[in-house]
């Protein structure tokens, strides 16, 4: 899949997750750009994201990523 | 609903749902299941006003009787103690004490029992342990008394016998949960290893689902009735069409999936459900099985009200719930046929209806799922509960033969036994005020640690009533609580009386009797209050017709010129040939 069609993706899920319309994410968002993205809700991203891609991260890399890019890498990889 | 759903819930209006303060408290990260648990509350109807305790505070919060956990004064507090904690606490034993385990544990639970009770005397909600196999064992587990899984399954065992003894602790189980959807959904390695969070995002819903049902149960919200349709759902075929010979039942092919289900009805009734039948057909050829075919489980004398005809079966339901006299909330209405299943709900909203599956081999697998019948209670009651029901059948045909009211009344040889509180009738009286909806002044609900309390409170005055009569034992039906407010007055905190014993003149009985009571021991005024709820419309105005005056929100009753109410009830004197309700204190 294309990088930008998964941002999409990612972003649909963002809006979901964290029940905010007005989100708009790119690949150097990190998550003190986003007010509702904590630490609780990483894990809800987490888990929507492996639902959504048929993926498991493991335990490392839930806690790797420094930026929204970081995470489609890691995507990308599996 | 998933977790995100739920999560949506929070943003919705609670304010005009009934609050309920709950503390929640975990040795795990608790705040998803506390936002899930919120999120499911609104479903039901419930503002949850939860207090979640710190990250593993559980024993301080309850051992220190200054904690917040006190401050907070919860109706009811939920204990979640992690099976992966216990592991923990398991893998720092010394070899030699791993035997013991489950006994330290199950003091400890002793303990943060008897702390909330003498501090709160609230209701407690502990999960149970899921299992987690070690494996270093293997199978061989089972045989080693000091392996983890031995002492995991000794503790979940061992804690039902705890919550038997002791009438407020309610286990929440949470290991049935695991079992039915298997450990690798109920556990993710990744997220435990990040955040301390047991519970998967996926189960929670379950888990929130499992213990809201023994919230609304510990609060009055129970089935007590199921309304059974018969072709295709009692049994296999159309009675008829295809004859008593070729109905499916009984050991063979698809007649297994309808016995098993005649077996379940049969234990629920046994349990105190009321089963009855609505079912589109001849009366004497839908009786036929019941009464001549060898492999039917459930008899006529199971059901209690047969309705067998081809009227709609809305009409059929509301003559049924009627005839019953429970909240149309309490029955659920089995029927295989997806149309019949639609008209009902779109009939009669608060009913319950499950989506059948299509293939009968389904149905039980998804009845249990459905977790239908979650009860705080079993009495001897509950057994006899269908007896009960049918005689009062048998009265209402007696009702409708004789002359007038007052002949039938007479003619019944009515007797009502007296008695304040005691350690034989407190569960039953605790049971009566969950259940008791529309026959309830306050509607406020007591546990039976509660009552115990009342029964030992000398401003407190109590009083049981039970009716039987030539057809048999209505067993306890009224319970009347008073406290004296001055030295005049008794306010009545509570009267509550089971729907089974209306118009049978037992209100006039019970006044008649508490007047003549507050009279004997020096007080002069008596004063009720009516406070509605959605369900108790029928006593709106129990005080105005009892000759009660207004008051500015009460109801006063001046017991000096009281009259005596006509009715034909006799007061009969317990066995120790005293009357219980003289009391000096």
């Amino acid at each position: 899949m294309e990088r930008n069609q998964l941002l999409e993706q990612v972003n649909a899920i963002f809006i979901d997750t964290l029940d905010d319309e007005t989100i708009k994410i790119s690949e150097a968002t990190q998550a003190s750009d986003i007010p509702e993205w904590d630490s609780l809700t990483h894990i809800q991203l987490v888990v929507a994201i492996e639902k959504h891609f048929s993926i498991r991260f493991n335990s490392k890399e839930i806690q790797s990523w420094k930026n929204v890019g970081e995470m489609i890498d890691c995507i990308q990889t599996k | 609903m998933n977790f995100q759903e739920l999560k949506k819930n929070l943003k919705k209006d609670f304010s005009k749902l009934k609050q309920l303060k709950i503390a929640l408290l975990g040795d795990s990260a608790t705040q998803l299941l506390h936002q899930a648990l919120k999120g499911i509350g609104f479903e039901y109807g419930w503002d949850l006003q939860i207090w979640e305790a710190d990250f593993d505070q559980i024993e301080r919060q309850i051992f220190d009787i200054n904690s917040e956990l006190y401050q907070n004064k919860p109706e009811i507090v939920i204990i979640f103690r992690s099976a992966h904690r216990l592991l923990d606490k398991y893998n720092k034993y010394p070899a030699e004490n791993q035997k013991n385990l489950a006994d330290n544990e199950l003091s400890l639970i002793a303990n943060i029992n008897a702390t909330i009770k003498e501090q709160l005397g609230c209701k407690i909600i502990y999960y149970n342990y899921t299992e987690i196999d070690d494996s270093v064992f293997g199978n061989y587990a089972t045989k080693v008394e000091s392996s983890y899984l031995f002492q995991l399954r000794k503790i979940n065992y061992e804690l039902m016998l705890f919550a038997q003894n002791n009438s407020s602790f309610y286990i929440c189980d949470i290991s049935a949960l695991q079992n039915k959807v298997g450990r690798d959904t109920f556990f993710q390695s990744s997220i435990y290893i990040n955040t301390e969070i047991v519970l998967s995002i996926n189960i929670l819903p379950l888990v929130v689902e499992k213990t809201i049902q023994l919230i609304n149960v510990l609060y009055g919200k129970l089935k007590k009735c199921i309304i059974l349709d018969l072709d295709n759902t009692v049994w296999g075929g159309i009675i008829g069409d295809d004859g008593l010979e070729n109905i499916q039942i009984g050991n063979l092919g698809i007649g297994k999936a309808f016995t098993a289900f005649q077996y379940w009805v049969k234990k629920l009734k046994l349990r105190g459900i009321i089963i009855t039948v609505c079912s589109k057909n001849t009366e004497s050829i839908a009786k036929e099985p019941f009464e001549k075919h060898p492999d039917m489980v459930l008899k006529l004398d199971d059901i209690v009200v047969f309705k067998a005809n081809w009227d709609n079966k809305v009409d059929n339901i509301k003559t049924i719930q009627s005839s019953l006299n429970i909240g149309f909330d309490s029955i659920v209405f089995i029927d295989d046929n997806p149309f019949e299943r639609n008209i009902v709900r779109e009939n009669i909203s608060d009913i319950t209806v499950p989506e059948m599956p299509e293939d009968p081999a389904e149905y039980l697998e998804y009845l249990y799922s459905l977790n239908l019948f979650e009860t705080s209670s079993y009495s001897n009651e509950d057994i006899e509960r269908t007896k009960l029901y049918q005689i009062e059948e048998q009265r209402n045909a007696l009702r409708t033969t004789a002359v007038n009211e007052e002949e039938f009344l007479k003619n019944l040889q009515m007797h009502s036994l007296v008695e304040s509180f005691n350690k034989f009738n407190i569960p039953r009286v605790a049971q009566l005020s969950q259940r008791s909806n529309q026959f309830n002044l306050r509607t406020i609900r007591y546990t039976d640690l509660e009552i115990e309390q009342l029964a030992n409170n000398p401003n407190v005055h109590t009083f049981t009533f039970t009716l039987e009569d030539k057809y048999g034992d209505n067993g306890l039906i009224c319970v009347i609580i008073l406290r004296e407010i001055s030295k005049t007055t008794l306010f009545i905190d509570t009267w509550f009386m089971s729907c089974r014993v209306l118009k049978r003149g037992m209100e006039h009985f019970v006044l008649n009797t508490i007047v003549d009571y507050v009279k004997r021991n020096g007080f002069l005024i008596l004063e009720g209050e009516y406070i509605p709820t959605a369900k108790n419309e029928m006593v709106k105005n129990h005080y105005l017709d009892l000759g009660f005056e207004k008051g500015e929100n009460l109801w006063k009753l001046y017991v000096g010129n009281y009259q005596k109410k006509n009715n034909h009830i006799n007061l009969k004197t317990n066995i120790y040939g005293k009357e219980s309700t003289t009391r000096t204190s």
